[in-house]
């Protein structure tokens, strides 16, 4: 166990922690932050999202104690007001369907138009090609990521 | 209509019970309260005798708020604002007034039977709001109620424009009669000012921002975590573990047997349940375990085993048959004959929330929390395993990560019991994402052979399709498979002068369970790409061909079939879908070089749909480039939602058919993950044209018959790009195909 200090959505949070726990579990069970969502344990879904000092991070693959001393943003986080114009979009195009991964996907865009404005296709499908969508919804989640930039889409 | 309806919240708080409910209606300073009964879908016997005459209810509070009660699931399919809009309608209620609450213990959300079925009872008891409103003003006003009409929450007296508020009225509508639901008058269709218009989703805003509360989501003091070790081996056993090495991992709590549940398949076996402080030392601790399995009896199943199986299955002795003939329609004289097998393997529901449930049992009762689609069933197996009575039992239904047949009957109900029969304080169990692909219910193995003959007119004179598959229903007892595996291939709309439509069950011990449009996600495909065979043969375009034969069924009506109860499809309507749709994707406009168009229709029970798939076949890779689908769901409720159920439809049933596949080897599951079970995803999505036609029938189901199309527009499409056809699932170009 170790005591560490965490810079969550700009506010310090002190957690006793194994530290090779994935931040995915500190968030859900230590701190009842359940937006970030658990869906394979192994990197290859998408669902844990969250942004580590700006960068799209699996938090099921991120011993907790990596995260130290690093700014970490999660989807209750990420608009300091309001909503992200992500989420925004999200909504105005009305992409979820069950919900679950959502979290996970806006994350994974937010960090996306943060460093290409103007993403094209294949920057999307490079982009979003880790996070599942079982109900599908990614001809949504595409207009979607058109509109957040910003671009008509047809 | 001038205004827009803003979307209400949805309650996403604590639920309050149906009986908290109703005394509080009672106590709630007047409200008005309408009860009415939802259907739930493939009720469990044993739930139908202790039911509540109502299981859905309308309170229409004196300041106009207005809850409505379901019963249902919310899984992402739309339900929680397609069904308000149905009361709003009908009621003339604002519909920005009205709040959706998910009644605890529901009782039953499958089939895409949720507005079907619910469409007539929720319109009866909104005109019966919308005329006790009317009668109440007509008696303050002291005029005769036929010279009142309502709208937006309000009654209005036609000639002198008077106007009283449904709120103002509340008081003196709950101290008359409510007419008799089955005479009320029903508005007419045509006046309709909301139905049929684009709603958002009353959910999505909370599901954007991780506020949306997922059965994973709930947090109770002082609760704790826990997993359960479960056989990778079909009906296997513990032979030994070490439980004083996971008790040793930081964090854990217990660990001990739990009885497997004797209704399962799997009987006189145990699993191992370690409960912790956080779901990460609770499998840490299973980790440690070092458990050692005993294979079951199935210890030698195999894909392999499957597969024989199942083909000596299509020559096993029938156990049932529709027919519309005397004779053997495989040796009646025909001009050109062909035969073709289509093969279907298991697939996973891989939900992206895992299963799981929130249990807290103490003081002799029982609350639960847990995303499923049958909440009573849950509350049945409490009260059963826990010993209580049912009104001690509560199951709060929350929100569920997706939902496709998988969460009816969750075997994690089971083992959260067991273990609540030792706990006494909150815990949550949860299935690790190798669990869910291990343990699932899988959509059956199946095979179809399919002959057929055609005459010198390439009209058909002979169909036989054998089916072969591992039953759902008939998993305990293969006599007791119906035909309700055959969906999809029964409603085989083309005529055939003799038919012959039989199946024979096929025994395995893995465990089998609805998947989305099971069984018409599997039987339709055959039908539509042997059609598309049988156009080939006939050297005729598959649209033309589909189109000349069900011209001749417009002309002259097919006999009937037998132990076929359902409907066959209009041929006209299946003739103005198919000439939509190749309309729309300029069907005979070339594509150009490795590229292909197919196309397929279907009609189910209540849904007509016909789509058209563009691929292209390069250097070995298929991408699909384009789908175009058209569906006529009958009176639409909400547009946007039925576009969005049909869109996800089509890329979930993409995903079977390109990617998906469970396989056995020595008696184990082979997929555990997301490496070895992938899904679609973003760079495999083509681009979808949706369109919606509104035909004048009354709502249909709309969240599993698009998934049944794109299988057999992608098969056509690839056959039309290379000439290959391809008839084993998932398509693999390099599948060597008979």
């Amino acid at each position: 166990m170790a005591r560490l200090t965490l810079e969550i959505n700009s506010r310090q949070q002190i957690v006793d922690a194994d530290p090779e726990m994935p931040l995915l579990w500190v968030l859900r069970d230590l701190l009842n932050m359940t937006g970030t969502k658990y869906g394979c344990g192994i990197g290859l879904c998408g669902a844990c999202t969250v942004h580590i000092d700006g960068i799209a991070t699996r938090s099921c693959q991120t011993p907790v104690a990596t995260a130290a001393n690093k700014q970490i943003t999660t989807i209750e986080g990420l608009a300091a007001n309001g909503l992200h114009p992500v989420q925004e979009a999200w909504i105005a195009e009305q992409v979820p369907q069950c919900g679950y991964c959502q979290p996970g996907q806006i994350m994974s865009v937010a960090a996306l138009l943060a460093q290409k404005p103007r993403p094209n296709d294949a920057d999307i499908d490079e982009a979003m090609a880790g996070n599942i969508c079982r109900c599908a919804t990614y001809f949504r989640i595409r207009s979607a990521i058109h509109r957040a930039a910003g671009e008509a889409h047809l | 209509m001038s205004t827009k309806p803003s979307p209400a919240p949805v309650k996403s708080g604590p639920p309050i019970s149906r009986r908290a409910f109703l005394v509080s209606s009672a106590a709630a300073g007047g409200a008005l309260v309408v009860g009415l009964t939802l259907r739930g879908r493939l009720h469990h016997p044993s739930s139908d005798a202790s039911r509540d005459p109502y299981n859905a209810w309308i309170r229409i509070d004196p300041d106009g708020k207005t809850q409505l009660v379901l019963n249902k699931s919310e899984m992402g399919q739309g339900i929680f604002t397609a069904l308000p809009m149905i009361l709003a309608e009908e009621a003339e209620i604002d519909f920005s007034q009205i709040t959706v609450i998910q009644a605890d213990n529901a009782d039953g959300t499958g089939g895409s039977s949720s507005v079907n079925e619910s469409y007539k009872p929720l319109r009866q008891a909104g005109a019966q709001i919308r005329e006790t409103m009317i009668a109440a003003a007509a008696r303050r006003w002291h005029v005769p109620a036929t010279e009142c009409h309502a709208h937006n929450s309000q009654v209005i007296h036609t000639p002198s424009g008077r106007n009283l508020s449904y709120a103002a009225l509340v008081t003196d509508a709950r101290r008359l009669p409510l007419p008799d639901p089955n005479t009320v008058p029903l508005k007419d269709p045509k006046d309709f000012t909301l139905l049929g218009r684009s709603i958002p989703h009353l959910d999505i805003p909370d599901k954007v921002k991780g506020a949306a509360r997922f059965g994973l989501d709930v947090r109770l003091p002082g609760m704790v975590f826990a997993v359960v070790a479960q056989c990778p081996y079909l009906r296997g056993d513990v032979l030994r573990y070490d439980g004083a090495k996971a008790k040793a991992v930081p964090g854990v709590l217990d660990v001990f047997d739990i009885p497997i549940d004797p209704n399962s398949a799997n009987k006189n076996t145990r699993e191992v349940a370690v409960v912790a402080t956080n779901t990460w030392a609770a499998i840490q601790g299973r980790n440690a375990l070092a458990i050692e399995w005993r294979p079951g009896q199935y210890h030698d199943e195999s894909t392999e085993s499957l597969t024989a199986k199942i083909r000596a299955g299509l020559d096993a002795p029938e156990y049932w048959n529709s027919t519309n003939t005397t004779l053997n329609p495989d040796t009646v004289p025909a001009a050109k004959r062909i035969e073709s097998v289509y093969e279907f393997p298991f697939l996973a529901h891989a939900t992206m929330e895992p299963m799981n449930i929130t249990v807290n049992h103490q003081g002799g009762r029982c609350e639960i929390w847990s995303p499923t689609q049958s909440g009573e069933y849950t509350q049945e197996r409490a009260v059963k395993i826990l010993g209580l009575d049912k009104r001690d039992v509560t199951v709060h239904v929350t929100f569920m990560g997706g939902g496709f047949g998988r969460r009816w009957e969750q075997p994690s109900d089971h083992q959260a019991l067991q273990i609540a029969r030792r706990m006494q304080r909150p815990f949550q169990l949860v299935w690790t994402r190798e669990d869910d692909f291990t343990h699932d219910a899988y959509r059956p193995v199946c095979m179809h052979r399919l002959r057929a003959g055609l005459d010198h007119q390439g009209n058909i004179v002979a169909w036989t399709d054998r089916i072969a598959d591992t039953s759902i229903i008939g998993q305990h007892d293969p006599k007791q498979a119906q035909s309700y595996e055959l969906d999809g291939a029964l409603e085989q709309p083309y005529p055939a002068q003799h038919l012959r439509i039989s199946y024979a069950p096929v025994e395995s011990g893995v465990t089998r369970g609805s998947w989305r449009g099971v069984p018409i996600s599997i039987n339709v495909l055959a039908v539509e790409c042997f059609i598309d065979e049988l156009a080939h043969l006939a050297g005729e375009d598959p649209y033309l061909f589909r189109r000349r034969l069900l011209q001749n069924a417009v002309a002259h009506p097919p006999a009937p079939r037998s132990n076929f109860d359902g409907k066959l499809a209009d041929p006209a309507r299946a003739i103005d879908m198919l000439d939509l749709v190749t309309e729309t994707a300029n069907w005979g406009k070339p594509l150009g070089p490795n590229r292909g168009r197919g196309i397929s229709f279907f009609y189910s029970k209540t849904t007509y749909l016909a789509q058209v798939a563009e691929v292209t076949v390069k250097d070995g890779n298929l991408r699909v480039d384009r789908v175009i689908t058209v569906v006529d769901p009958g009176r639409v409720i909400n547009r946007n939602g039925i576009r969005a159920q049909i869109e996800g439809a089509v890329l979930m049933g993409l995903s079977a058919a390109l990617k998906e596949r469970i396989t056995v080897k020595n008696g184990m599951i082979q997929q555990q993950n997301f490496n070895s079970y992938d899904l679609l995803r973003m760079p495999d999505a083509p681009h979808l044209e949706t369109y919606v036609v509104e035909g004048g029938r009354p709502p249909g189901g709309i969240g599993e018959p698009p998934l049944a199309l794109i299988g057999p527009s992608v098969g056509n499409a690839i056959f039309a790009a290379t000439g290959k056809r391809l008839r084993k699932l998932p398509f693999q170009l390099d599948e060597v195909s008979s």
